[in-house]
């Protein structure tokens, strides 16, 4: 057990706590904390992942405006965000039954694969992973078709979202 | 060093956590709470696979982005949803949103 | 740009505009009216271009402008569609550009831009006039804007836009299709206000009646095209083609391919230029808007017809017989129409008949072989007949001031309400006074004179007496009706208090009057004849050059006689003297000695037509066709068949659809189907969490099901 495999575990766990207050906790700002703390937990693997833009991205656009974002929903929602009625609907056992054999299902399909690696590769030298990033995301023979595809999406569904969302006499 | 192994358990029990809340919860917005849960969990593995198999090639931090502008998308017109729907019958429950029945 | 270029876009403009009205600004009025007069501006622009272009070409009649395309594929051929600008096409763009600008910028007043919407104002009638407070707190009533502007706007441009493509066409396939676009714009605008019934039934009029001109001219068409396998303008009039349809004979009537085509082809323009028998519509197409009377009946429609038969003239002067017709009809038109103007009192409807004269004039002349002298005047023809409309729509608009501001209950087009008006509007009044000069042919100085002349000048030298005399009692006639017109409605005094009120109209309207009285004037200039006495040669004869030109040998000038020029010096200045002497003093309709019951009653030709065609077909539609065909044999099938086949059906339903069908498969079906139902039930509860939970076992099932079977077995 390396100094990092521990580091991870304690991460994983945390995490995984955190998930689970997000998903039984009554209260649904609570809930929106928790997941903060979630998704926190995922900035730091990505930084553990060598994936420095994407961590603070995460922690940018997550955190800090997507989080957010379910807070003032919540708040708009008042009358049933709060303490009064169950959490979780009556059916909440069958769920449970599938997401434990959905693991279940996942584990297994990953216990049976041969050949992941134990250890990363070596980072290629030289090369700035943050600059090889932004040419990919420009360049037309890489993803700029899709970057721009998935731009006009988020504008679309924005303009979308104010028009539903908008209060009509 | 950690084994790729690690993170792909690790999302996949996020995954089914994001899906127990999908199913169980009753309040609209814990829901897009619980979908949020499994759209970090695809991430954490874009990201891995990246790191441990191609770190060469940039497909893998591409496709994290663009899930997280896909996901920007999905809050914003769920949010919008969730409010129009509880300005109409004041409720954000969403077994008390059965017009599906008719 | 080369000139073919600007040929092409010349129609463009209008038409665009047109759609842009029609989709986008028609909630403008402002942007509306600009877009209307920016596009025939744009026309008028490219029309003037072309115009000068042309001028300096030599012998332009053998060099036209002409480039086509192939449009659709005929078996081996290819029917081309193109633009053509030859002398004839030349000139006629000329005026009609210039009518068509004027006549959109009148409109603009005319319809009341700016002023406030009326009280009562309801789309598809008429304004009625709104109620303003002035800064002292009284209160007026002034006319009100039109209701449907912006429509209105959008019609015109599309009128323009047929008159355009007629013109440059280098076909007769798209020369028809601008003909009917005018034909339906015609009918649009006739029942502009389709909230009058008078209106709606002119419209349906003068749909109907030029409708059996253009199925003829259609028939015409086809055969030519059968005969010749083509419709361009340079191929049917090339040698060999004319010749070959001129040995052509024809079972029907004894006429020659060529003189059947082109009386087909002139039937189309008896419709369309109101000629007599097919003239009954042009007077009741008043109903409309008065820029719509000048746009149809002097600027356009009725030239496109007199145009398209000067273009056919080539075709037309191979048959004698259709030439007689043809210069029977004009004749008698001419006069004809004339003495029904002299017993109108409305005084659009005088200038609608008129026009119906001078129009026989042009068909006339066309039919002596004076081509170039009936397109000449057709030229002049336009220009003051379309300062003569919209004058008198000045006169109308003026009195309509006069009649909100007093609340009298008159007419306001009719002349024995008029009187004294050249005080109260000088400047619609020296412009009409060009225009009826112009119209009677007042010596020397107005266009329509030396026009009006030339055709006279023609029928004299080439030994047409008989038409020679009937056109010349007609000008007479002209004056007479022109002269009784002026003095009814400008000269003594006011014979209403209407009158009294009457107000010149704004710089909208009467600047399209200047501009056209200018024209009315001096575009006679340009066609004296070379040896005229004093004046002859001052000036070249250059319009019977130009246009001369447009056929391969140049008609030779008629040579001067005395004769002509003295009969036409006598029934201008005769008929205006008399028109003056005998309506100086009248007040009255009942002091009038013209108000003959057979010429104010137009011949009785409505009456005829009613009787001859409309009641009759009526009476066999309602007798014949419902009575008998329809009630008696077509319903008594019907009623047979439907009969039987309710006795065949009673039988089925007891014995078999009740019995079998329903009791046992239906009932017992449905019952099925109901149990199952109410037991699935629950399912649906609307919950989308439940649906969920539902589906993914369902998925996670089938998961383990085919990885059971397809991996592990």
């Amino acid at each position: 057990m390396t100094l990092a495999q521990i580091f991870f575990l304690l991460v994983a766990l945390v995490m995984l706590f955190s998930a689970l207050k997000v998903v039984t906790v009554r209260n649904l700002i609570h809930a929106a904390l928790w997941l903060v703390v979630t998704l926190f937990g995922v900035a730091v693997l990505f930084a553990m992942l060598d994936a420095g833009f994407l961590a603070v991205v995460q922690v940018m656009v997550y955190i800090g405006a997507i989080a957010i974002l379910f807070i003032f929903a919540v708040m708009l929602t008042r009358r049933d965000a709060s303490e009064q009625g169950a959490p979780l609907n009556p059916n909440w056992p069958v769920s449970a039954l599938i997401a434990l054999v959905t693991f279940g299902g996942l584990a297994w399909l990953l216990r049976a694969w041969q050949g992941l690696p134990e250890s990363a590769a070596a980072l290629p030298a030289g090369v700035d992973a943050l600059r090889a990033l932004g040419e990919a995301l420009v360049s037309p023979q890489a993803f700029a078709l899709p970057f721009e595809v998935a731009s006009v999406l988020l504008v679309a569904a924005l303009v979308g979202a104010v028009y539903v969302a908008y209060g009509r006499k | 060093m950690i084994p790729l192994s690690w993170y792909l358990f690790l999302s996949a029990a996020l995954f089914s956590v994001g899906v127990f809340g999908v199913l169980a919860r009753r309040n609209a917005v814990a829901i897009l709470l619980a979908i949020e849960l499994m759209l970090n969990a695809v991430n954490i593995n874009l990201v891995a696979f990246w790191r441990y198999l191609t770190p060469t090639q940039m497909s893998g931090q591409v496709f994290a982005i663009i899930v997280l502008a896909v996901a920007a998308a999905e809050v914003a017109v769920g949010l919008a949803l969730v409010i129009s729907v509880y300005r109409r019958r004041q409720t954000a429950v969403a077994d008390e949103l059965d017009l599906l029945k008719w | 740009m080369t000139t073919e270029t600007i040929l092409w876009l010349i129609p463009l403009p209008p038409l665009l505009a047109f759609f842009l009205i029609v989709l986008l600004t028609n909630r403008s009025r402002g942007l509306s009216h600009s877009v209307a007069i920016g596009a025939a501006f744009l026309s008028w622009l490219g029309s003037m271009v072309v115009f000068v272009r042309a001028l300096g070409v030599h012998e332009l009649g053998r060099h036209p402008f002409a480039q086509s395309v192939p449009w659709l594929p005929t078996a081996d051929t290819w029917l081309k569609i193109g633009v053509y600008l030859d002398p004839l096409s030349a000139a006629v763009l000329f005026f009609v550009a210039w009518t068509i600008l004027m006549i959109f910028i009148y409109s603009v007043g005319y319809h009341n831009y700016g002023q406030s919407e009326g009280d009562h104002d309801v789309k598809g009638l008429p304004p009625h006039g709104a109620t303003v407070t002035d800064a002292h707190g009284h209160k007026h009533k002034v006319p009100s804007v039109e209701p449907m502007y912006s429509r209105f706007f959008a019609f015109i441009s599309l009128f323009a836009f047929g008159m355009y493509l007629l013109v440059v066409s280098d076909n007769l396939l798209t020369l028809f299709v601008g003909w009917e676009i005018m034909g339906l714009c015609s009918y649009l605008l006739i029942g502009f206000w389709y909230g009058k019934p008078s209106a709606r039934d002119a419209a349906i009029k003068a749909f109907m009646t030029t409708r059996i001109g253009d199925v003829f001219m259609l028939l015409g068409i086809a055969f030519l095209y059968s005969a010749t396998g083509s419709l361009s303008f340079d191929v049917i009039f090339s040698e060999k083609v004319l010749h070959t349809l001129a040995s052509v004979p024809t079972p029907i009537l004894g006429l020659s391919a060529a003189g059947l085509i082109s009386l087909l082809l002139f039937i189309g323009t008896v419709g369309k230029s109101a000629q007599w028998p097919l003239h009954v519509w042009l007077p009741d197409a008043m109903e409309g808007p008065t820029p719509v009377s000048a746009m149809i009946h002097a600027a356009t429609m009725v030239s496109a017809g007199v145009y398209a038969v000067i273009r056919m003239f080539p075709l037309l002067h191979l048959d004698a017989g259709t030439m007689s017709i043809v210069a029977f009809i004009g004749a008698f038109t001419a006069l004809f129409a004339a003495t029904i103007a002299v017993a109108q009192n409305d005084i659009k409807r005088v200038l609608a008949y008129s026009t119906i004269s001078q129009l026989g004039y042009m068909i006339a002349a066309a039919g002596i072989g004076a081509y170039v002298a009936a397109a000449f005047h057709l030229i002049t023809h336009a220009f003051f007949k379309a300062l003569l409309f919209l004058g008198s729509g000045s006169v109308i608009h003026g009195m309509e001031h006069g009649v909100l501001h007093t609340g009298e209950h008159i007419d306001p087009q009719n002349m024995f309400n008029m009187g004294g008006l050249r005080k109260k509007m000088p400047i619609t009044f020296w412009t009409f006074l060009i225009g009826g000069f112009a119209l009677a042919g007042f010596p020397v100085l107005t266009a329509g004179f030396w026009s009006k002349d030339e055709i006279l000048a023609d029928a004299f030298a080439h030994g047409h007496l008989g038409v020679f005399v009937t056109l010349a009692v007609a000008a007479f006639l002209t004056a007479f009706y022109t002269m009784r017109q002026i003095t009814l409605t400008f000269l003594g005094e006011p014979r209403t208090k209407a009158a009294e009120h009457a107000q010149e109209t704004p710089w909208t309207m009467t600047l399209p009057l200047i501009v056209l009285s200018i024209f009315a004037i001096g575009y006679g200039w340009v066609g004296i004849p070379e040896h005229f006495p004093l004046l002859g040669g001052l000036l070249p004869n250059w319009f019977h050059e130009f246009v001369g030109s447009t056929l391969s040998e140049v008609p030779e000038v008629a040579p001067f006689n005395w004769t002509p020029l003295l009969t036409s010096l006598l029934v201008s200045l005769g008929g205006l003297g008399l028109g003056w002497w005998v309506y100086r003093g009248v007040r009255t309709p009942a002091e009038d000695k013209f108000q003959i019951p057979l010429l104010k009653n137009k011949w009785y030709f409505d009456e005829a037509y009613q009787f001859l065609f409309v009641r009759p077909s009526y009476w066999f539609a309602e007798k014949v066709v419902y009575l008998v065909l329809d009630k008696g044999l077509i319903d008594g099938l019907l009623h047979a068949i439907g009969h039987s086949a309710a006795v065949i059906g009673t039988t089925l339903r007891t014995y078999i659809d009740k019995a079998i069908i329903n009791e046992t498969i239906g009932d017992g079906t449905a019952h099925v189907i109901k149990s199952t139902g109410s037991g699935l039930r629950p399912i649906q509860s609307g919950r989308l969490q439940q649906y969920m939970v539902a589906s993914l076992l369902v998925f996670i099932l089938i998961t383990g099901l085919l990885y059971y079977f397809l991996v592990l077995a």
